[in-house]
């Protein structure tokens, strides 16, 4: 008998992406250029995160238009945003047939209650998530894939460092504990306490986990390949610096090749400028894009 | 008996896991010089297009048609089977069309029969090929809607569907019985 959309169809094309790049792009001329230097697939929207932050407004779901120039400019799969809780325009993804949508803190929320109930859709979703309680109820929600959030638009990196420690060493905690403690964790995580059975026991996600937030150098992407993520999301890191091909090809071999410093030393010459970057810390609360969500 | 598996992107994981599992030491391979002492290879799904950049980025491609041609058992699945064919690796007699079911929303799972394991095997498609081409050489194994699924070529077998997603270990241990068997 054959199964359309099962849960293990669609974490399956995450674990496909493991060990890759996915990179954000504006229209099909650096979707091409993001498949040529080796991304794994593109994140179709219409302001990469550091633009959404310097002009502000409502960030909504990309024009479908662009999204099929997109999708028949490139043959790697193609992701795209809808606003947290904004089941309709996930709906208007899903009628695009995009390959997976991204339930995203970085454009402005729709619902600030509920996230999109993940099962009803045939296309799988990625969720953003800084600690391991946001990622198991994202999960709990039907998400396909975790993101840790880091701090989009930014270019630095200490944020997705903070939530993938969180997210690693809450997993190692969940490890030590007896099935009373664990009962007692799933309450303090708010979180489904079937999942938190299945973490403390696979000491891992039971879906892929990868990186985004903050990643601008071939040595970022290494950093948090070691730290544990299975891949990397680079949004504004790529097309706001100097040499966008250059620099995107240098971050795919760091990511694969993240413990061999010798090669991340190589990747990481002569790139150019980074992007322009903001120090998360010195922003306004009022500015920050990883506490949307929760 | 090592057995190799290529980890340049994609579920590599997934296949180290499941070859352990069945008792094989596994080694990863990024370079060249992975191959060597290799006993078999798999080669994992991933996507094709950065797969094809990362053997050509390595200097992969004639070490992994060497060792093809060495006569080692090769397990391509998906993006493997992909990268054996005539356009690419080339040393499988086959031409595959990419994404051939279509997108991520058609990926689909089914039971199918393959010679050589007894019962249905639960076979995962993401966003899968099939075989277009293939030459006299190339025994089908197993297809879905008309469109073959499941190859083998001398010591090449080649899957376009994912039994390591689904926990289905008996593929990989056929794969593992050809190693053995060298």
């Amino acid at each position: 008998m054959r199964d359309e959309a099962t849960f293990r169809v669609k974490a399956g094309l995450a674990e496909m992406l493991k060990g890759g790049v996915i990179m954000d792009v504006v229209d099909a001329e650096q979707a091409k250029i993001a498949e040529d230097s080796g991304a794994v697939a593109v994140m179709a929207l219409e302001r990469v995160p550091s633009d959404i932050r310097r002009d502000g407004g409502v960030a909504r779901m990309s024009d479908p238009a662009m999204i099929k120039g997109i999708q028949e400019a490139v043959t790697i799969p193609v992701m795209a945003k809808a606003r947290i809780g904004h089941f309709a325009e996930a709906q208007v993804l899903e009628a695009l047939e995009v390959d997976y949508i991204d339930e995203s803190e970085v454009l402005t929320p729709a619902d600030e209650a509920n996230h999109i109930d993940k099962w009803g859709f045939k296309v799988p979703f990625v969720c953003g998530a800084t600690h391991l309680g946001e990622a198991l109820r994202r999960i709990g929600e039907g998400a396909a894939m975790i993101r840790s959030k880091g701090e989009a638009g930014t270019g630095d990196i200490v944020e997705a460092v903070r939530h993938l420690r969180a997210i690693r060493s809450e997993i190692r905690r969940l490890g030590t504990l007896d099935d009373m403690e664990l009962a007692t964790a799933a309450k303090e995580l708010q979180s489904p306490l079937d999942l938190v059975r299945q973490v403390a026991a696979e000491q891992k996600l039971p879906v892929v986990l990868f990186c985004a937030g903050g990643i601008a150098t071939p040595a970022d992407a290494s950093l948090v390949m070691q730290l544990g993520a299975e891949g990397v999301f680079v949004g504004s890191g790529i097309f706001k610096s100097e040499d966008p091909a250059t620099r995107a090809a240098a971050i795919v071999e760091a990511t694969t090749h993240f413990r061999d410093a010798d090669r991340v030393a190589k990747a990481s010459e002569g790139l150019g400028s980074a992007m322009q970057s903001l120090e998360s810390r010195k922003l306004d609360e009022q500015q920050l894009l990883a506490n949307r969500g929760w | 008996m090592v057995v190799g598996v290529l980890a340049l992107q994609g579920d590599f994981e997934a296949h180290s896991k499941m070859l352990q599992d069945l008792g094989a030491d596994v080694r990863e391979v990024r370079v060249p010089a992975d191959l060597e002492g290799l006993d078999g290879l798999v080669m994992p799904g991933g996507e094709s297009t950065t797969m094809t950049l990362g053997i050509k980025r390595e200097g992969l491609g004639d070490p992994l048609r060497d060792f093809v041609r060495s006569g080692k058992p090769v397990l391509g699945t998906c993006a493997g089977m992909i990268m054996l064919d005539r356009e690419h690796l080339g040393v499988m007699d086959t031409v595959c069309r990419r994404n051939a079911f279509g997108r991520q929303i058609r990926s689909f799972e089914e039971d199918l029969e393959i010679p050589g394991i007894d019962g249905t095997v639960r076979a995962v498609f993401i966003r899968a090929p099939w075989l277009a081409e293939y030459g006299d050489a190339v025994e089908i194994l197993a297809s879905v809607d008309g469109h073959p699924v499941a190859a083998r070529q001398d010591n090449m077998l080649v899957i376009s569907f994912h039994p390591e997603i689904a926990g289905e270990s008996r593929v990989h241990e056929l794969f593992l019985k050809n190693v053995a068997a060298q």
